[in-house]
């Protein structure tokens, strides 16, 4: 079907537009901007009047929970979350039950996707067998199979002799490591920022050299070795210092953070707010800040939900007990628009960091509007208010440490292919 | 997070799961209130009637003989009737969750519940699921908090010693993993002691815990000098285990209590201890059955303080 | 209303008790106005046992309406009860709860031989049968009135009236 959207607001970061103009689709592409393409048969019109058009957004971590965790969320629930939250592409994690350590696997959750038709999944898939951490995966297969990059989720992989070689045999083909940096001997099943709240709270801790030691390891092997990294959910100031550094020699690393540690730290754990309870933790508001301070320098390439949908039984237990994660695919736009406002950054940079950066760390086409390519867009209305209840959530998991909160930013269209995929 | 979870509308307590957090007219009033509570201790008939009909449920995920024992004395002795429940942890893993196993409860008409548990937060948790009418009762979560056992110890002070303001206490031992040790420091704070400090190597330390408003020593030489009262904390074996600490010796030597260390506080400091102590670790028997230990009478105070808690809770 | 001198008050209901009192007679007084007067009691008919008191806290039946009253005097009964002659010293006897609850705290103490009470006033509005062998002078109080016994700066004993929606008593 062809469809026009008129007069909205078009925001399209990677081409640095940003103009109430009209966008024409057919066949499933862009087919321009602004003028009426020939020939161009209206066949829907979307009345875009004060919305934002964007790219669709693309999320670097969403777990679906399929394969193996149905009793937490369904390919069904989370897909249909993230069209309601404007996200047509994402990434997800290869910590499933089993775990993407098989191209079957990975072929059977791609064709479920795609027989969706709602967002694009790209899986990133397990570096290490099971990953335990031991035995390499058949990589290039998992790559035919379709998996984007190579990761062990927040799986820990202790012996950096493995890691060492485990990069050296990605590069062999190019691929990329996604790589959660948290030392596990450090981390010693601490749930919490090693700082003042977990020490009023009786917490254990994970110091923040957990992540910086894990860093540098990561940073000085692929030195060596020339592997491309993907620094996965940064979470301390120390850290980012370091990346950035790392940057300034050239090598090639890109970073992301999740949208909860844009916004909170230590002190909103509360009294045992098990919604807090997130990996990498919460840190300090210094912590925080320098996370912000990295996403306006360009240190931190890209913001990601991290979305991990939890049973409520799950997080109904005392904090170290309960299961650690919160779900995102529908807070990443307004949390990026509550930074975008406190830190008064121009849409067109902060929507950025969801779309045409995310993309590009991904290695697909899209997070674009670039005609001839996919259309794939996000028409949110920038002033719609809304409250973050269990209601209001599509997603199975109603994890989340805005629960109660009003935010301001909701998605009105989502279009996939050129085809809507949601309408609120 | 604005609202404080232990008092109700009125600013009463409704449930005690720390001693941070709460007004010092609370914990004096606490205080106070235990006072004619050790009388009744002291007589032949240590039963008063005041929570007849009342029923105590003591949910304890966490063995401790020790503790519960008291409770149970102090809830009888309010003519209370205890009902007593050692749950393994084993029994949670059937499948029963932590709430599951207090909504259980709940429908058996509790009063209120005396918890102990290993996570920090447990009893925050369950006080934010029980019915409005249940009172709950931390006796001790994890590493978080033990507020009965912190304000018998200050009672035992205030016996000794009478005015907080005065005071020099120090704290000395397994800072990090003491539920006894934060809970101390926030009632001192907050009862007006101008100066706590606490002793520790830095393996037994938590990150920034002189935000809690206390003076940090490594050396116990320079950290019990001029001390009014000196509180003592139970080293547990795990701590040589986990590599914090080589040996029980060289804690002893550098830490552990002799008489040659309590002689460099003041001639007339005081010695508590929460129990049970390791001799010969933490502390000397010479020092643990010497003239300054009240380490006995704090068993006393305490079933008298949980006397006065429990009163206080039922009357809101 | 006019209210009686409590000194006059006292000085007769002495006089009036002179005559009941042994050696083997013990007076508790009930906190805090029974207290004082006890005291004075205990000094003026030269009783040679010693003299006890009574927070009657943890026996009221008003607990779970009013909870823990704020405070709690200690108890001490320094005498053997078992067997022993008690005169009760309350300031005012009205509902008898009081009372009610004086007697169930003493029987904790022992089995006494007998108890018989003294009220400086009696302003009736019994709610349980409950009466006393010594008193000062019968008062009609209203009922939205509380009438309460305080002592002044110099020692001496006054009585004072005050609605009832103030103080706790």
């Amino acid at each position: 079907m062809n469809i026009a959207i008129r007069n909205g607001r078009v925001i399209d970061p990677k081409n640095s537009f940003d103009r109430v103009t009209d966008i024409y689709i057919r066949s499933g592409k862009i087919a321009s901007l602004g003028a009426v393409p020939p020939g161009f048969e209206v066949g829907r019109e979307i009345n875009a009047r004060g919305l934002i058009v964007c790219p669709g957004l693309v999320d670097l971590s969403a777990r679906l929970r399929e394969p193996g965790l149905e009793y937490k969320a369904t390919l069904e629930s989370e897909m249909g979350a993230a069209v309601a939250g404007g996200v047509t592409s994402l990434a997800c994690p290869p910590d499933t039950d089993p775990v993407l350590d098989e191209p079957g696997l990975v072929e059977m959750l791609k064709y479920r996707a795609r027989g969706r038709n709602q967002t694009r999944v790209y899986p990133i898939g397990a570096l290490t067998r099971g990953l335990r951490g031991e035995w390499l995966t058949e990589m290039a297969e998992l790559h035919s199979a379709g998996c984007v990059a190579f990761g062990q989720s927040d799986r820990p992989l202790p012996n950096n002799r493995v890691l060492m070689q485990a990069m050296q045999y990605a590069s062999t083909f190019g691929f990329c490591l996604w790589l959660r940096p948290q030392d596990v001997n450090l981390a010693d099943g601490g749930v919490a920022h090693d700082g003042e709240v977990a020490t009023r709270l009786g917490l254990a801790a994970i110091p923040v050299c957990a992540e910086t030691v894990a860093l540098s390891h990561i940073i000085l092997m692929a030195k060596e070795t020339g592997a491309r990294v993907h620094l996965c959910r940064l979470s301390s100031a120390e850290g980012v210092a370091m990346t950035r550094a790392a940057r300034k020699q050239g090598l090639p690393i890109t970073c992301d953070v999740a949208v909860n540690h844009v916004h909170l730290s230590e002190m909103d754990i509360g009294f045992f707010d098990s919604n807090c309870h997130l990996v990498p933790p919460l840190r300090s508001l210094g912590d925080r800040d320098a996370l912000r301070a990295g996403l306006l320098d360009g240190t931190i390439d890209a913001i990601c939900s991290d979305h991990a949908p939890v049973d409520e039984d799950a997080k109904l237990l005392p904090f170290a007990e309960a299961e650690a994660g919160a779900t995102g695919l529908e807070l990443l736009l307004p949390l990026t628009l509550k930074w975008a406002a406190e830190t008064k950054l121009p849409l067109v940079a902060a929507l950025s960091r969801i779309t045409g950066e995310p993309a590009r760390i991904l290695g697909v086409e899209a997070g674009h509007l670039t005609p001839g390519g996919d259309a794939d867009l996000c028409i949110f209305d920038p002033d719609h208010y809304w409250t973050i209840e269990a209601s209001t959530l599509k997603s199975q998991g109603k994890n989340t440490p805005f629960l109660g909160w009003e935010l301001q930013g909701k998605v009105k269209y989502t279009l996939i292919n050129g085809n809507v995929v949601y309408a609120d | 997070m604005s609202n404080n979870p232990q008092l109700n509308k009125s600013g009463q307590l409704q449930h005690l799961l720390t001693t941070e957090g709460l007004p010092a007219s609370i914990l004096l009033n606490i205080l106070d209130t235990a006072e004619p509570f050790v009388g009744v201790t002291e007589r032949d008939v240590k039963k008063v009637p005041l929570l007849r009909g009342k029923s105590i449920f003591n949910l304890f995920f966490e063995p401790s003989t020790r503790t519960r024992t008291t409770f149970e004395i102090a809830a009888k002795r309010l003519s209370a009737d205890v009902i007593n429940l050692n749950i393994a942890v084993s029994s949670q893993s059937k499948g029963e969750t932590l709430l599951d196993t207090v909504n259980n409860l709940s429908a058996m008409h509790a009063d209120m519940f005396v918890v102990r548990h290993a996570q920090s937060g447990a009893a925050h948790l369950i006080a934010q699921h029980v019915r409005s009418e249940i009172h709950v009762i931390n006796a001790g979560d994890g590493r978080h908090a033990h507020p009965t056992q912190a304000l018998l110890d200050m009672f035992t002070i205030r016996r000794c010693k009478r005015d907080f303001h005065n005071l020099r206490v120090a704290i000395v031992g397994d800072i990090l993993h003491s539920r006894v040790a934060r809970s101390q420091i926030h009632a001192l704070t907050t009862l007006g002691v101008p100066e706590v400090r606490v002793i520790a190597p830095k393996t037994l330390l938590p990150a920034k815990v002189e935000r809690l408003g206390v003076h940090v020593y490594h050396d116990m030489a320079k950290g019990l000098k001029d001390v009014d009262v000196l509180m003592m904390l139970r080293l547990q074996n795990e701590r040589m285990l986990s590599a914090r600490l080589p040996s029980a010796e060289e804690y002893f030597k550098y830490y552990g209590l002799t008489p040659e260390k309590l002689a460099l506080a003041k001639p007339d400091a005081i010695v508590l201890h929460p129990g049970p102590m390791n001799r010969g670790v933490e502390i000397d028997s010479v020092v643990a059955d010497g003239k300054q230990s009240v380490i006995l009478p704090q068993v006393t105070f305490g079933i008298a303080v949980r006397m006065a808690v429990m009163s206080i809770l039922a009357g809101s | 209303m006019q209210l009686p001198e409590a000194e006059d008050l006292l000085a007769a209901l002495t006089d009036r008790m002179r005559q009941g009192i042994s050696t083997d007679t013990a007076v508790v007084g009930i906190h805090t106005g029974g207290v004082w007067l006890a005291e004075r009691l205990h000094r003026d008919l030269q009783l040679a046992l010693p003299l006890g008191a009574l927070d009657v806290s943890f026996y009221r039946d008003d607990f779970g309406q009013i909870g823990l009253h704020p405070q709690i005097r200690p108890s001490d009964i320094p005498f053997k009860v078992e067997g022993s002659h008690i005169i009760l010293v309350d300031d005012v006897l009205y509902t008898g709860r009081t009372i009610r609850a004086a007697i169930n705290e003493l029987f904790d103490y022992g089995r006494p031989a007998s108890i018989r009470l003294a009220a400086l006033i009696d302003r009736g509005g019994r709610e349980l049968p409950i009466a006393a062998q010594y008193i000062g002078a019968t008062l009609d109080v209203p009922p939205a009135k509380m009438l309460a016994l305080e002592k002044k700066a110099n020692g001496k004993l006054g009585l004072s009236l005050y609605d009832k929606r103030q103080g706790n008593e």
